[in-house]
């Protein structure tokens, strides 16, 4: 097989994952503290956005994903406001987070439709990207795809291995212990949805940086549901996100791959494909794996303290 | 016994009175839950809290323990002020609370449930070795790596008292803590009581057993209606009077009068059912499940909590149905395969344990909780397709009556009545529709003494009336007090069948830990 194609297949797969892989952390985050936020793709489109703003003004890649971030925040910050403060319907104020921001960056987009972005450059990391064969293939992408590796790393090690993380999973798992222990349940969700928003909003600038250095109206294209999806399927866990983003990538590029060749099966059930399988491999892997495979005992759940 | 002479001797360092709690008050809206409580705890004093449910028990110590903030009055403790504006002061100020539903994290390890409660501790060696050293101390055995969902009622209260100990608390408060233990494991509750209370450190014990309250306590506080109506030596008390102190009525015991000619006669319903799987892989098999009961006769299983009640109530009642028809008869009709709305217009109805979300739907109202299981009775559901509101009040209203459940009206929501009320309100609905045969599973947990009695009355008069009644319970007292036969539930196996008559508390104790005892 030639290698060139190899390699630029392992790379067209990562490009299509990563958006999913840090959408889906996002929601993890969050879920993980008992908050369920339907609001993702909102916060994909207005990080799509913003990062894609700020790259055609002329900023450099890290200016352009901390604005990002810092507008998945705060858009997220409305949705903290009025689930955490205001005891809203985390549902209804999630789907409405969704609309919302796929309207506001129609709007604010308008002007940027048809623009072009610079394009990002790949890091090539030293030694280990002159490995012959897999070497260019693993090792020299954009350093968002290494951010996003990282990302999950960090929130595993969160998670499991810090005292904070700690309370965050107590927080998600009864919240009404939690506040009878004395933690601050509203304080931790905050936190949780303030980060949550950040990676979605990086996860969306991923497309207008990187995968189509352009800005579309509606271009998130129901990723942000298929992260939400993912993370159930992944049982809740920053590692099999990954590999649910990856697999559900490989098996788009793959099913485009087949369709460009011209494999005699309809294309509407190549384009199934992707779905089917992660959801079906997912669903195997929760299946397996023994015990505390639930979701967070208080997920979705409103909190109410009584003073 | 050394060790914990050192450690009296360190507690004993400050003065003499632990809490002192003086004209505390708290309001919601116009209630008023708590109005000038006073209160004193010394050092190393049980001290119980007697009341019926909504009497103010619950608040006082949520104030003591900072979950709540007084509406006017002060604390002392230690000889200082104290007014915690967080549960986190009151644990650094020295005080701990194990809660009545345990607040702990079924999805994590012993381990991280204990590291959670102590401030800024992180689950690793070093604490594990901490915790068994305590563990030694006090003799309590858990393991640390399990997850709390593995675990029975009484090891997950034993990880709340380890937390709670392990914060080195100068005042420990015990909301209900035996509601859910064995004999055998409130027992050992009461040796580790005791030696807490010989190293000095006092305690604060919330409990509805007036027996318990005069095995261990030093001192009750009894309050009623939010206000503190005496403080006695329970110990100079019977449990009758200390009973009619804390209701401010007499009471009338209830006590099997006729031992029913039930043993003659024939069995009306009975179950014979080699395994029964549950739906849920957490619920316990049941293995050799044989039981029957007569007209007018009831029968008692006992159990702790967790070892298959909840399939066998299942089962029973038909939200599990079984494949073989015969393995469940009544009346000589089998119907293991029916579910429950067809066992329910053949005269068998339940009264599930939960009574908030299985028994009633919380936020509907008494009249729409009325529909749920009665809508076969008196016209509810007319033409088997509309709901009746008339017909559902009014039953609704004859329950409320019939049964003296102290409601405002039936258009008030289920979760707003109190656990006596709502389980009074639940019972009767299902006895209004004249069961043949009636299932029932922990009618009497977490209800005060004064309904915990009429509800036994209620159970009763059924009986009399020719009902067959199952009474799942894992309140020994009660089904020693209630039932005709008793046996005993065990890792999903149940076991002979014993006359109560018979039965003492120790013999139930054995069978309920699954030993089989000869007589």
């Amino acid at each position: 097989m030639d290698y060139g194609l190899l390699s630029s297949i392992i790379h067209s797969i990562l490009v299509a994952s990563t958006p999913l892989v840090f959408a889906g952390l996002g929601a993890l985050i969050q879920e993980r503290a008992g908050v369920l936020n339907l609001g993702i793709e909102g916060l994909m489109i207005v990080g799509a956005l913003a990062g894609f703003a700020t790259a055609v003004a002329g900023f450099p890649l890290l200016v352009s994903i901390l604005m990002a971030s810092l507008a998945g925040a705060m858009l997220a910050s409305i949705f903290a406001l009025l689930v955490l403060r205001l005891y809203a319907n985390p549902v209804a104020t999630g789907l409405a987070l969704t609309l919302f921001g796929l309207g506001l960056a129609a709007l604010a987009g308008s002007q940027y439709v048809g623009q072009a972005a610079p394009q990002v450059a790949a890091w090539e990391i030293p030694f280990l990207s002159q490995i012959p064969v897999v070497g260019r293939a693993l090792f020299s992408h954009d350093p968002l795809v290494y951010l996003s590796i990282f990302t999950a790393f960090v929130i595993w090690w969160f998670l499991t291995k810090s005292r904070t993380g700690l309370i965050l999973r107590a927080v998600g798992e009864n919240h009404t212990s939690a506040h009878a222990l004395g933690f601050s349940v509203r304080g931790v969700r905050f936190l949780a949805i303030i980060c949550g928003g950040a990676l979605a909003g990086i996860g969306g600038s991923y497309l207008t940086l990187v995968q189509t250095p352009l800005f579309v109206e509606g271009m998130t294209a129901g990723r942000g549901w298929i992260a939400l999806a993912l993370v159930v399927f992944a049982s809740w866990r920053p590692f099999r996100v990954i590999a649910g983003a990856y697999l559900f990538g490989s098996v788009s590029i793959i099913q485009l791959h087949g369709q460009a060749l011209g494999v005699s099966v309809a294309s509407q059930w190549l384009s199934m494909l992707p779905y089917v399988v992660t959801i079906g491999a997912l669903v195997v892997i929760a299946s397996r794996a023994g015990t505390s495979q639930a979701a967070p005992g208080s997920l979705g759940k409103i909190f109410k303290e009584s003073r | 016994m050394t060790e914990s002479v050192a450690i009296a001797e360190r507690l004993s360092a400050s003065s003499k009175q632990c809490l002192g709690v003086r004209g505390l008050s708290k309001f919601f809206g116009d209630f008023a839950a708590n109005r000038d409580v006073t209160l004193s705890i010394d050092a190393g004093e049980i001290h119980a809290l007697l009341g019926e449910n909504g009497a103010g028990k619950s608040t006082l110590v949520k104030m003591i323990y900072g979950i709540l903030k007084p509406d006017a009055g002060s604390m002392e403790l230690l000889a200082s002020s104290y007014s915690p504006n967080n549960p986190s002061d009151a644990k650094s100020a020295g005080v701990g609370m194990v809660f009545q539903h345990f607040a702990v994290f079924d999805a994590l390890t012993v381990l991280e449930n204990i590291a959670l409660g102590l401030e800024g501790r992180f689950p690793d060696e070093a604490l594990a070795a901490e915790i068994l050293e305590v563990c030694e101390r006090y003799r309590l055995h858990v393991e640390l790596d399990r997850r709390i969902h593995d675990l029975g009622a009484g090891e997950r209260q034993r990880v709340e008292i380890i937390r709670v100990l392990m914060q080195d608390p100068r005042l420990l408060i015990l909301d209900e803590p035996t509601s859910v233990l064995t004999p055998q494991e409130t027992e050992q509750l009461f040796t580790t009581l005791d030696r807490l209370s010989d190293e000095g450190r006092s305690i604060i014990y919330i409990s509805h057993k007036l027996d318990e309250v005069r095995a261990l306590c030093d001192r009750a506080t009894l309050m009623r209606a939010g206000q503190v109506v005496d403080v006695v030596d329970p110990r100079q008390e019977s449990t009758r009077s200390l009973g009619e102190k804390m209701i401010g009525e007499r009471l009338n015991e209830t006590k099997r009068t006729q031992v029913t000619e039930a043993h003659s006669q024939k069995a009306r319903f009975t179950v014979r059912v080699g395994d029964v799987y549950p739906e849920s892989t957490r619920n316990v098999v049941l293995t050799d499940v044989y039981l029957s009961v007569a007209p007018g006769s009831i029968l008692g299983i006992s159990g702790v909590s967790g070892n298959g009640q909840d399939t066998l109530f299942d089962a029973l009642t038909g939200e599990l149905t079984l494949p073989n028809p015969d393995s469940m008869v009544l009346d000589g009709e089998p119907l293991a395969h029916l579910d429950v709305e067809q066992r329910r217009l053949r005269g068998l109805l339940g009264a599930p344990e939960n009574r908030l979300g299985h028994a009633a739907i919380p936020d509907l109202t008494l009249w729409e909780n009325v529909i749920l299981t009665a809508r076969h009775t008196r016209g509810i559901l007319k033409n088997n397709h509309l709901i009746s509101g008339t017909s559902a009040k009014e039953f609704a209203e004859e329950v409320i009556a019939t049964f003296d459940v102290r409601t405002p009206s039936v258009n008030a929501k289920a979760s707003s009545l109190s656990g006596g009320n709502l389980q009074k309100f639940l019972i009767g609905r299902e006895l209004l529709g004249n069961p043949k045969v009636f299932i029932v599973s922990n009618p009497t947990w977490g209800v005060d003494a004064k309904a915990q009695l009429f509800i036994h009355q209620m159970l009763l008069k059924l009986a009399d009336q020719g009902a067959s009644i199952i009474l799942i319970s894992q309140d020994i007292d009660e089904l020693l007090s209630v039932t005709d036969r008793i046996c005993a539930i065990c890792h999903g196996r149940l076991s002979r069948t014993f006359s109560t008559e018979e039965m003492t508390p120790e013999h139930l104790g054995a069978l309920m830990l699954g030993q089989e005892i000869d007589s």
